[in-house]
């Protein structure tokens, strides 16, 4: 007891400041300060127990690795770092007012796993009877399935005093999931009546519990009408998760042909239009990629706005190269377009080497910014990754914009007329060489932007265009060299047929069944899904 | 050399007399052969002129590789077939030599299973599967060699060439054909041992594989190999047989309007190519001692067509010089330049290509022409 | 021109190429002592193991610092074998037939030790291996200084079920060796604790698999059937950034699911936006976050000698640097670098390891090594949330699979073998 009272007193003693005696908040939170993290889960019951508002703010900065303790006193604050290494900080009890410090005077408060689960749910409680209508509606959420005694309280109170429907429906859904353990058919039936066509995979795990059999095959609801309903609403869940399921697998099918066309579509350009075999596309897409990474570098607090830079200066970078490799080397080699293979696979490992020499060869890290990251959820089965959404819409742009380029424009015309007849163009006065190079550049461009959408998804590093080089030429040779719809529809085309192979064969094989599949087609079909009508004979 | 009626007629002997170039390989392989045989076994350690096992180990990899640029000439240089996937042809031959080193370890393997290879046991296989059945045995695998990339291009073959998918169309499918083929290996499943492919050779047809008078034999065999593929090639393109290719790579329609059947001459020909990749593959494996999915990389298929780019596309001699030079300046480059040596690689492919379009033979002969 | 003189021609120039691969190392000064590191510092693999490779150059100047060795010289031998496998064989026959060196670093993929393996023991090489890997080898010219699978795996799934009360398992995994031999130890033990086969799932994908959508809806689904569920991941390198991003845009988070790795480190998670993998797992001997002297030693001269304070370090490079100083240690206690000799003064050799202990090398050419399972925090690095009391002895030969739970290593006699039966009393499957 002695000891304790010598503990209390030193605790008291080492969170400076006099508000510590009277406030049981601010004693608390000196005590978390001092407390291993084993012990914290503990410390964390009792700050909720105090239940005190200002807990909630506590909680969520721990939670988001937000909550720091000053070196000095132990005494933590809520932090935000900013600019050269400082911390601009506020105090959770709102005695001290704001300010800014230096972040090495601190030191974060670390959290694991477990924490994060308990702190969770503790805000979740605690935000049960928040002011705001979004808190609550995402706190009952959080609690949903959870049938102890206290939660199942909690939420009987807080319907009493809710007023926002979507949030009643959510506690409705909480206290039928209880209801479910009731001793009472009458109740049950009901409970399972209201939960029948709700989504939620806690729903149908809460049914499947109801009708599952023991050892001797009975079930262990014992009432028959209960039964037969909850078994009915299960097949209802299950017909819908079916079908959910096929529209997510359309989804990722689309989301892979999105991937692929974007590789894919600089080379149909390069390879389709110009006749050149451009080893190193991979390698533009790359520093696309790079390019992003560099943006990101020059502007970290600004990361939003990274990817809307990034776009137009990858093409530039990417563009420039590519008419660089243009006029350095391929225009020696046109009609000769093996050749074109094999010094641009020389180019490849030369752009190659060159990142790993200026970037090392480690992958670098690039930043997803908020917009991009998460999921639309449209029903608790059915969520769409935004980043995947954003880079569909944006393939789809990008192709658009590339047709309306090569058809409307006085430039596309150029393109098009020295792709089909170059000596004649020539005659008519077109610079064939100026277009080359810009249509190379363009193609190239196009890669790089390909890079910005690409290290949203995988690594930027130095292998990252060899992982893409063979698909995208796959993707072109089976649309049919020359026609940019014929790119649309096969990358489209062998996404899908990728993702529905993949869950009955598996990855590996998925991919190799696609494979076989163009060899086969190609056979039958050599000039691709629309070859490109003329009379060219070799 | 006297060039009389007899060998007007028979075209395996003109070309002796035509071909001074070549000669001079031939006579160089049989010359190095034997120095090297001599070097390494009769010349002791320490004397100057002992030739180290290490060094007998990696030309006879170089040369099985010259090989398969050579195979690839034949259809690349002559008929006008841009395989980009010969890699594949020369990994099955290779992987067929390997089942039968791999049986010849029996129960001298970590898990002492005098059946199943390590890797099987491991995965809990019962039972040899059937596609492994017979490689215990010398001739099957020899025949394997020969049958396994055969009947592929032959089966290949067969589709693309009648379809007529010709040009850059042709390439990027043989690409994907050695891409799923790469693919196809690495799982597990397939019973080629995945990702680690077949290694820890004992011995072949009773000789230890790290004795040094079984790498000096291999060495001489695949100079021999060489050599005679060097002679086969020759005879085929100097053959009338030979002529109706070049014609069909320089004008393939109008050949067929003249009234060849070219796809059946493709066809001939891409399939002998095949079989000639697969007998280097079988070269190359026992000689470093693994065989690996990683050699079905489209990018090794790529590479090798560089070879015979840099050395002189259409020359067949070209192809042994460029294969040779090239994975010489690898093996250079990699010891020597370890941080940029890909850069040395990357700049002599462009270059290469765009100041000689004939290859290094190319400058070699108009230097000569002029003496 | 003659034939002849063009013959003489080609000649000269092959005897030119001859003599530069026969190598000048006649000439080569006897006093260094030359370690091969055998790396690849271009292809898929330099992501990983290009660090290695610096990390032996700065222990090599440390070393001469330090007075070299046996009084000579260290000269550190790099060579490039470029991610491909028959060329890890082919350089490692380089580095000791032509270069003469002492000792090798190297290699990291088990494909690459299996091709180097057949060439040390033919030359009698000695190869220091520093990757966590699969087991089921000891050889007498390797040692392994990574984690085998009971000093990595095991301990995390103990962690997962005893700590978290994980009920379901996902092993998921890129498809080759390491991952499968791992699985299979890992369904083995999971079973022997009385998990039911239907709460496992397994799944392999290729290397570099980019597109994780269908997968990890897959786990998703699986973890949503009311049980604690945890993804026990040996996927290989390049493939983890898309999983942990696709993971973390599917909402799957690590309160829901966690995952725990076996192959992601400081330095792979140093190229990634570490947000969505904020409280995922990792099982390692070693972390950059771990306090001690040592340690902090270690960091401090790593920075120096990158010239770049935000270099991280990790797992593999503790192994090296373990490796390195055993090796000198057993040198020195050896009185020479003759292969045979390192090898017997090694096994029993205890040096400090960096995270406060001591590494004791094991008869079977393993190390005792403590295991550390950490969480990944935003900037990168790990809290440390669980680790074992004693230092846990490397398993050569695992015990949890039919095939090997008879076979022990002991390179020590009577015994002197890698692969020996205690049932039958014999020694399988050694060259040597």
């Amino acid at each position: 007891m002695y000891r304790l009272i010598i503990a209390l007193v030193l605790g008291c003693l080492l969170y400076s400041g006099a508000h510590a005696a009277e406030d049981p908040l601010g004693y608390e939170l000196g005590v978390l300060a001092q407390t291993k993290l084993t012990k914290m889960p503990a410390q964390i019951d009792v700050l909720v127990a105090l239940d005190d508002d200002r807990v909630v703010a506590v909680l969520q900065a721990m939670l988001d690795g937000r909550l720091y303790r000053r070196k000095a006193d132990d005494t933590l604050f809520i932090g935000e770092p900013g600019e050269d290494k400082s911390l601009a900080i506020t105090d959770p009890l709102g005695v001290t007012g704001d300010s800014v410090a230096p972040a090495t005077d601190f030191k974060r408060i670390a959290v694991n796993n477990r924490m994060r689960g308990q702190l969770r749910l503790a805000i979740a409680q605690l935000n049960l009877r928040s002011d705001d209508e979004e808190q609550r509606f995402l706190a009952a959420q959080e609690l949903l399935g959870d049938t102890s005694p206290k939660v199942i309280a909690l939420l009987e109170a807080a319907s009493r005093s809710e007023s926002s429907g979507r949030v009643l429906a959510v506690l409705a859904d909480a206290r039928a999931l209880a209801a479910l353990q009731q001793d009472d058919a009458n109740l049950r039936y009901r409970a399972v009546e209201e939960l029948s066509g709700n989504l939620q995979p806690v729903v149908l795990n809460a049914l499947q519990a109801l009708v599952e059999e023991d050892a001797g095959g009975i079930p262990l609801e014992p009432d028959p009408a209960v039964l037969k309903r909850a078994r009915q609403a299960i097949a209802g869940i299950r017909q819908d998760a079916e079908f959910y399921s096929n529209v997510e697998t359309v989804f990722f099918g689309l989301s892979l042909g999105s991937v692929l066309l974007l590789s894919a579509i600089g080379l149909a350009i390069t390879f389709g239009v110009m006749g050149v075999i451009n080893m190193a596309h991979g390698e533009l897409i790359m520093l696309g990629a790079y390019t992003t990474y560099v943006v990101q570098l020059l502007m970290p607090n600004h990361l939003e706005y990274s990817l809307v830079v990034a776009v137009p200066l990858a093409f530039l970078v990417s563009g420039a190269v590519g008419i660089a490799i243009e006029r350095g080397v391929i225009r020696f080699l046109y009609g000769r377009p093996l050749e074109t293979l094999l010094a641009t696979f020389g180019i490849s490992l030369i752009l190659q080497q060159g990142v790993r020499t200026i970037f090392s060869p480690l992958n670098r890290s690039v930043a997803t910014p908020d917009w991009l990251s998460g999921a639309l959820e449209i029903n608790p089965l059915l969520s769409l990754t935004y980043n995947r959404l954003y880079i569909l819409v944006f393939s789809l742009v990008v192709f658009f914009l590339l047709v309306t380029l090569l058809k409307k424009t006085s430039l596309g015309l150029q393109f098009r007329a020295v792709a089909q007849n170059r000596a004649m163009a020539r005659a008519m006065g077109i610079r064939s060489a100026w277009v080359d190079a810009m249509t190379f550049g363009l193609g190239s461009g196009v890669a790089g932007i390909a890079g910005v959408a690409l290290s949203q998804l995988t690594n930027v590093g130095p292998n990252l265009g060899q992982a893409y080089i063979i698909d995208s030429f796959m993707v072109v040779v089976f649309g049919g060299v020359g026609n940019l719809w014929g790119t649309l529809v096969s990358a489209f085309g062998l996404g899908m047929a990728n993702k529905f192979i993949e869950p009955v064969a598996g990855a590996v094989l998925a991919k190799i069944l696609v494979l076989v599949f163009i060899i086969l087609f190609i056979q039958r079909y050599p000039r691709g899904l629309f070859p490109q009508q003329g009379r060219s004979v070799d | 050399m006297n060039i009389d009626n007899r060998t007007h007629r028979n075209p395996l002997f003109v070309p002796f007399a035509q071909d001074r170039w070549g000669n001079s390989l031939l006579l160089l392989l049989l010359v190095a052969s034997v120095a090297v045989a001599v070097c390494n076994l009769v010349v002791p350690e320490g004397s100057p002129l002992h030739v180290p096992t290490y060094v007998v180990t990696l030309v006879g990899k170089y040369l099985a590789f010259a090989l398969l640029a050579l195979s690839v000439d034949l259809i690349w240089g002559y008929a006008g077939i841009l395989s980009l996937g010969h890699g594949a042809f020369f990994a099955l031959g290779g992987y067929a030599m390997g089942m039968y080193l791999m049986r010849q370890i029996g129960d001298r393997g970590v898990y002492g299973n005098p059946e199943l290879p390590d890797f099987m046991v491991f995965l809990n296989w019962q039972e040899l599967p059937w596609y492994w059945y017979g490689f215990d045995q010398f001739w099957f695998a020899a025949l394997m060699v020969l049958l396994a990339p055969g009947l592929l291009a032959y089966v290949f073959g067969w589709l693309a060439f009648r379809s007529r998918v010709t040009g850059v169309y042709l390439s990027i499918i043989t690409q994907a054909l050695t891409y799923a083929l790469l693919l196809a290996f690495f799982r597990n499943e397939m019973g080629f041992g995945g990702n680690n492919g077949l290694t820890d050779f004992k011995d072949i047809l009773g000789f230890s594989l790290q004795d040094d008078g079984t790498r000096v034999t291999l060495f001489v065999l695949s100079a021999f190999a060489l050599a005679l593929g060097y002679i086969i090639c020759r005879w085929v393109t100097r053959s009338k047989f030979g002529r109706v290719l070049v014609a069909v790579r320089d004008a393939e329609n109008r050949t067929r309007f003249v009234g060849y059947r070219v796809e059946s001459y493709k066809l001939a020909v891409f399939v002998l190519s095949a079989c000639i990749a697969g007998i280097a593959g079988a070269l190359y494996v026992p000689q470093v001692g693994i065989i690996n999915p990683g050699e079905f990389s489209p990018l090794n298929s790529i590479e090798l067509v560089i070879w015979v780019a840099v050395g002189g596309r259409g020359t067949l001699y070209g192809a042994v010089v460029g294969a040779l030079l090239v994975n010489y300046l690898k093996t250079w480059f990699t010891g020597a330049f370890p941080e940029v040596w890909l850069f040395f690689l990357g700049a002599l492919f462009v270059l290469a290509t765009m100041f000689l379009p004939k290859g290094i033979v190319g400058i070699l002969q108009r230097k000569w022409s002029k003496n | 021109m003659t034939m002849l003189s063009k013959f003489k021609t080609a000649a000269a120039g092959a005897a030119l190429v001859g003599a530069s691969l026969l190598g000048s190392h006649a000439a080569a000064a006897e006093d260094t002592i030359k370690v091969g590191v055998l790396h690849s510092l271009s292809g898929t693999m330099a992501i990983s193991e290009t660090t290695l490779k610096d990390t032996v150059l700065m222990m090599v100047a440390e070393q001469n610092e330090a007075g070299g060795l046996l009084g000579k010289k260290l000269e550190a031998v790099v060579v490039d074998p470029a991610s491909n496998w028959p060329l890890f064989a082919e350089k490692a026959r380089e580095l000791i037939s032509k270069e003469k060196v002492a000792v090798i670093f190297g290699c990291w993929t088990s494909v690459s030790r299996k091709s180097v393996l057949p060439v040390i023991e033919e030359l009698n090489g000695l190869l220091f291996y520093p990757v966590q890997y699969e087991g089921e080898e000891s050889s007498k010219n390797v040692f392994y200084t990574g984690a085998a699978p009971n000093q990595q795996a095991i301990p995390a799934v103990d962690y997962l079920m005893n700590d978290l009360g994980v009920e379901r398992w996902v092993l998921a995994g890129t498809d080759y060796v390491y991952p499968r031999t791992t699985n299979k130890i890992l369904e083995a033990y999971l079973k022997a604790k009385g998990v039911d086969e239907e709460d496992i799932m397994i799944n392999y994908t290729p290397f570099g698999h980019s597109d994780w959508q269908s997968i990890v809806a897959e786990i998703k689904t699986f973890g949503g059937k009311g049980k604690k569920t945890a993804v026990v991941s040996t996927i290989n390198g390049d493939a983890n950034i898309p999983f942990y991003k696709e993971l973390g845009n599917q909402g799957i988070s690590a309160e829901d699911i966690p995952v725990v790795a076996f192959s992601v480190g400081e330095e792979e998670l140093s190229g990634m936006d570490t947000s969505a993998l904020v409280g995922h797992l990792a099982a390692w001997n070693y972390f950059q976050s771990v306090e001690s002297p040592e340690n902090e030693a270690f960091i401090a001269e790593w920075h120096t000698f990158t010239s770049d304070d935000k270099r991280v370090t990790n797992d593999p490079m503790e192994a090296t640097y373990i490796g390195f100083k055993m090796w000198v240690e057993a040198v020195k206690k050896a009185g020479t670098t003759d292969t045979d000799a390192v090898e017997q003064a090694m096994i029993g050799l205890s040096v400090k390891n960096l995270t406060g202990g001591m590494a004791v090398m094991g008869k079977n050419h393993h190390l005792s090594k403590p295991v550390l399972i950490g969480e990944i925090q935003e900037d990168g690095q790990f809290l440390v949330v669980s680790e074992t009391d004693d230092l846990v002895p490397g398993d050569a030969w695992s015990d949890y699979l039919p095939v090997s739970e008879d076979t022990i290593a002991d390179w020590t006699p009577p015994i002197s073998c890698g692969n020996y039966n205690t049932v039958t009393k014999t020694c399988s499957g050694q060259n040597f």
